[in-house]
């Protein structure tokens, strides 16, 4: 039986708080940790078939059109195989849920780094070796510039109501202001890898890779084959970040080889690859005009970005996202403009729009606050609206001004507004600075398999992915919620495109929409269960494995006698575009600035976030965490940098490309606001949590360094020289 | 990585003339893998009898195998040359400092991004060739010692103490033993960058000495991009002795700044005998920094620089 729902209505029914077993939102530790950190649990790289032959890609040097790849010295080497130069391998990834191929070819060098030929050999090294042996000639071919030049400004993405210019005319207090944020890397832990394997025209693929329905698709067209006969399985994720989003080069060349060589194909992308030949985040320029009153109240609101991809990319960097909702004022301006470039191609890297877009608009909330000498809480405060101000639509619920109430009380937010560079202790110059965090929240359609044995256990099944998030602990905790079992008798099985397809890990969807297909499917298996025992399935209690019904509490071997299945079906509806969705939170932060080097270290930081259900406060609570911590990151230290003169990008490993050390991070503490029930977004009253720890975080950040010091940065990231040009000689 | 032979030397006669030298393989591997080291022999001297340290004419002598984490943790260097101490747990991560040695760190190989990369041109690299960090992407790069054939930073936090504590370096080669005292062991780049120290192919690092613990106070101080595992963008050491209120005698290097740890005697000269004021400071800085140039994504080191000598010196000079 399938259970199907789409979401047209708000679902105020709350089952899940009907419910007896009393899993649900604990903060229940993940099932897989015990595999994860003993090294039990396979990645992509890890299951390495008997035989399996090693693939390492070919960068190309410089952009043009290859005219000759000189590969003899590879080929000579003992135990190369082959150098694949096939037209099919990838010039980039596939962007998130693109369905279909990516650009395709590797004679056309759009960027530095681009991989062009596979050289497959007995072993990883003789393959890394032989890679780089391989001579390359690259004429100069016409291409988009290394660096934005000439942007594009597409209808569709610009939007106006009312008169911004009279706003800012009339008010009494304005911001006007520029600001760059630089190019970012997603850096997970595992690189990308892929092993292929062949049976015959049907292939499997055990991928590193976010959302495989979309990936088999996409695969599939890559290739040129029938998607029915390709297998994806990604079980464990070491990280996406987006950058996982999309299938990708080593997938698609890792098949090829396999084709061409008739045995199992491994490619793993080193450290250097992954920053260059992934997805990358965009830079981003972006102009703020605020038009407030003698009180701080918007009256006009102005946000262009300025984004850049490589050509015939759609995708491009959605910074203005939560511009239309999340403050008040009746004259608004939105530009979007897109540049062509010769560089790694720009994808989603966490929390696209909102993570580098709320953060500069809370760093000119932040300006608008000095300004108009009001508390920046009380400003944020003062501007929350009562509907969507441009949708005109209602709020699904609107949680801003409980996160920024709670969470300045738990940080001890100082509203007495010192004058920057009052505090100090030694060399060092402390502040405290605060930000709103905003995420859009979605739907994505989602299947999901739940079967109850009699003898009380149970399965759950969706190609769903765990990308370090924690599925396989909220799945198990819907199900044995749902269906009165100890999660230890619920068994989770993801990553696998046999099994029905789930919403995939990105955009935040993942735990609401795979969750809800998982709750369907037990509520249908619920339905079977009242239909045995001859009531409502309201009146249905199931607790530790005994159906409990008009007083009888039965075991469930003694209701079913054999398996009980049923699929789950959620699919988005009507609730998308009747209310605003969105998830809520705030900042708050209190940084030290050295004021002889403008070295910035957080000395601490809260976040108090809602979500709707919140599904696992531990896991929850970790996404959050990860989330603050890339803030501090993008506040203080992340910085892709692309050569001026060709693109590449330069700092390519993680002693050069600054992600937070544990010295960078600090007690960070995480309120989760438990009691939200958002109707309107799915039968769980669940948001998407993955994203908003990151959306706003480093503004906290940067706004404190102004607190401390006097100095705005609006420069991204706030490295010790931008600060220091600030300071006092 | 190119294909390579591995050999093992048990005695140091064995690691004379032989293949290229591997102790902690914590630079060299990585620049293996990317193909900017091709050695095609590795000889693996951590079976060497070169893991002590021994004192040695008042001072310390500091085999050459000695791991970063054992120097950093000797109860001698932290109490008598604190700088060493403080300048090695800078560098690196605690994994790196277990592996990476004495000698080892002496001859680590610059972090420029382009000498890393195998596809731009680095006179360091490949002579001859070209320097792709001028007019790219500088943040690493020098201000002080460079030339236009090279502008790549030395990166280690260990040579920079050393070289304020004048530090020597043992050798054995084939015509027996020598000392190269570590101010005269750092060649500057002018027109042959790949050519790095006084260090003859086929000699190989068996110790380094120090003399007497110096006088006076020793710090040192790292500026860097994030607070741990980041290569200095400048630092300090500084050994400050006083004497009736004024500077007896200072020993200051740097790093970060230049291609070699870099001293400055004249900036140790002007501050002798002066007493402890900003004046005092700002002349020494001035001296320090007369031939700086910055490179664009660098210049924030001029400034960066005269401000944390200013503060160390402060700090060296300031009872309390």
């Amino acid at each position: 039986m399938t259970i199907h729902t789409r979401m047209d209505d708000a679902d105020r029914r709350n089952r899940l708080d009907d419910m007896a077993q009393g899993v649900l939102s604990t903060a229940m530790d993940r099932p897989d940790g015990p595999l994860k950190v003993s090294g039990r649990a396979p990645y992509a790289h890890e299951v390495q078939p008997e035989g399996m032959l090693h693939g390492v890609f070919v960068r190309a040097p410089r952009i043009g059109r290859v005219v000759s790849l000189d590969d003899a010295a590879a080929r000579a080497m003992d135990g190369v195989e082959t150098v694949v130069t096939d037209d099919r391998l990838l010039r980039n990834p596939a962007q998130g849920t693109a369905n279909e191929a990516p650009v395709q070819g590797p004679r056309e060098v759009f960027y530095v780094g681009q991989p062009i030929a596979l050289v497959v050999a007995r072993t990883f090294e003789t393959a890394r070796a032989a890679a780089l042996s391989v001579g390359v000639e690259i004429a100069d071919a016409e291409r988009a510039p290394v660096a934005p030049q000439d942007y594009d400004s597409p209808d569709k993405k610009q939007s106006s109501q009312g008169d911004l210019d009279a706003a800012m005319r009339d008010a009494a207090v304005t911001v006007d202001r520029m600001y760059t944020t630089p190019a970012h890397s997603s850096a997970p832990m595992e690189p990308h890898a892929a092993i292929a394997e062949w049976d015959g025209d049907r292939l499997t693929l055990r991928g590193s890779l976010q959302m495989l329905k979309f990936n088999r698709n996409e695969l599939a067209d890559s290739l040129g084959i029938d998607p029915k006969n390709l297998r994806i399985l990604s079980p464990y994720v070491g990280g996406g970040f987006g950058s996982k989003l999309g299938v990708a080069p080593e997938a698609v060349a890792a098949a090829i080889a396999a084709q061409e060589t008739g045995r199992p194909v491994g490619v793993a992308l080193s450290r250097q690859q992954v920053f260059e030949a992934t997805m990358r985040r965009s830079e981003t320029r972006q102009r703020v005009r605020l038009a407030a009153d003698a009180e701080g109240r918007l009256t006009g609101i102005g946000h262009d970005a300025w984004v850049s991809n490589l050509p015939d990319e759609s995708y491009s960097e959605p910074v203005t996202q939560a511009t239309p909702f999340t403050y008040r004022g009746e004259n608004r301006v939105i530009g979007h403009h897109v540049a062509r470039v010769s560089r790694t191609c720009a994808g989603s890297v966490r929390a696209p729009g909102e993570a580098v877009g709320i953060t500069v608009f809370e760093i000119a909330m932040d300006e608008l606050a000095h300004a108009a000498g009001i508390d920046p809480v009380e400003l944020r405060r003062r501007n929350i609206p009562d509907r969507d101000p441009t949708k005109d639509i209602p709020f699904s619920s609107n949680m801003l001004a409980q996160a920024l109430d709670a969470g300045a009380a738990a940080f001890g937010w100082d509203d007495s507004r010192p004058a920057p560079g009052s505090r100090r202790e030694g060399e060092w110059m402390i502040g405290q600075g605060m930000a709103s965090a905003v995420r859009v929240n979605n739907l994505a359609e989602a299947k999901a398999r739940v079967t109850l044995n009699p003898d009380g256990t149970a399965l759950v099944e969706t190609d769903m992915t765990d990308i370090g998030t924690g599925s396989y602990a909220i799945l198990t905790q819907i199900a044995a919620e749902m269906l009165g079992l100890p999660p230890e008798r619920v068994e989770v099985r993801l990553g696998d495109t046999d099994l029905p397809p789930g919403s995939g890990s990105g955009g935040s969807v993942g735990a609401s929409s795979s969750g809800s297909a998982v709750f369907l499917a037990c509520q249908g298996v619920r339905e079977r269960l009242a239909e045995a025992m001859g009531v409502a399935e309201t009146d249905l209690t199931l607790k530790d494995g005994q159906a409990i019904a008009d007083n009888r509490s039965t075991p469930l071997g003694d209701v079913i006698d054999g398996p009980v299945e049923a699929l789950g079906h959620i699919e988005p509806g009507k609730t998308s575009k009747a209310v605003r969705q969105a998830t809520w939170g705030a900042y708050f932060a209190e940084v030290a600035v050295n004021s002889v080097t403008g070295e910035t270290r957080v000395r601490r930081m809260h976040g108090t976030f809602a979500a709707g259900r919140i599904l696992n406060a531990k896991t929850a609570r970790s996404q959050c965490l990860g989330g603050m911590t890339f803030g501090i990151g993008m506040a203080l230290t992340e910085e892709l940098m692309h050569d001026a003169r060709d693109g590449h990008v330069v700092n390519r490993d993680l002693a050069e490309y600054h992600i937070p050390v544990n010295a960078d991070v600090p007690q960070i503490t995480v309120e989760l606001l438990m009691e939200e029930r958002d109707p309107w977004t799915n039968p769980m009253q669940a948001k998407g949590i993955g994203e908003l720890g990151i959306c706003g975080a480093a503004a906290a950040i940067v706004n404190a360094i102004h607190q401390a010091t006097g100095v705005r940065v609006r420069d991204l990231p706030a490295t010790l020289d931008k600060v220091m040009a600030g300071l006092e000689d | 990585m190119t294909p390579f032979d591995y050999d093992r030397a048990t005695e140091v006669t064995q690691a004379i003339d032989a293949g290229r030298i591997i102790a902690g393989g914590t630079n060299l591997l990585d620049l293996m893998k990317l193909g900017v080291e091709t050695p095609d022999r590795l000889t693996d001297i951590n079976r060497l009898d070169l893991k002590t340290i021994e004192e040695h004419q008042g001072g310390l002598r500091i085999g050459a195998l000695v791991s970063n984490s054992d120097l950093a943790a000797d109860a001698r260097v932290r109490r008598d040359w604190p700088v060493l101490s403080r300048a090695l747990l800078s560098g690196a991560s605690g994994q790196l400092r277990n592996m990476a040695t004495t000698g080892g760190n002496l001859l680590q190989r610059t972090r420029c991004y382009y000498f890393q990369d195998v596809s731009s041109p680095c006179n360091k690299r490949d002579p001859g060739s070209g320097c792709a960090a001028m007019g790219g992407a500088t943040r690493l790069h020098a201000i002080l010692g460079g030339s236009e054939h090279c502008i790549a930073t030395h990166p280690s936090d260990m040579a920079v103490a050393m070289q304020a504590l004048d530090a020597s370096v043992e050798i054995e080669g084939r015509d027996g033993a020598r000392t190269v005292p570590l101010s005269r062991f750092y060649l500057l780049p002018g027109d042959r960058p790949d050519i790095e120290t006084e260090l003859e192919p086929g000699e190989l690092i068996t110790a380094v000495t120090l003399p007497p613990p110096p006088p006076g106070r020793q710090t040192y101080r790292k500026v860097r991009d994030r607070a741990s595992y980041a290569f200095a963008l400048v630092s300090v050491a500084g050994i400050v002795a006083m004497e009736d209120g004024r500077i007896a005698q200072a020993a200051l290097a740097f790093g970060g700044v230049a291609p070699r740890p870099w001293r400055d005697p004249e900036v140790e000269t002007a501050l002798a005998g002066r007493e402890p004021t900003a004046e005092t400071f700002d002349a020494a800085a001035d001296i320090l920094l007369r031939d700086a140039e910055g490179h664009g994504g660098n210049d924030f080191k001029i400034p960066l620089l005269r401000r944390t000598l200013r503060a160390v010196l402060t700090d060296l000079t300031t009872e309390g």
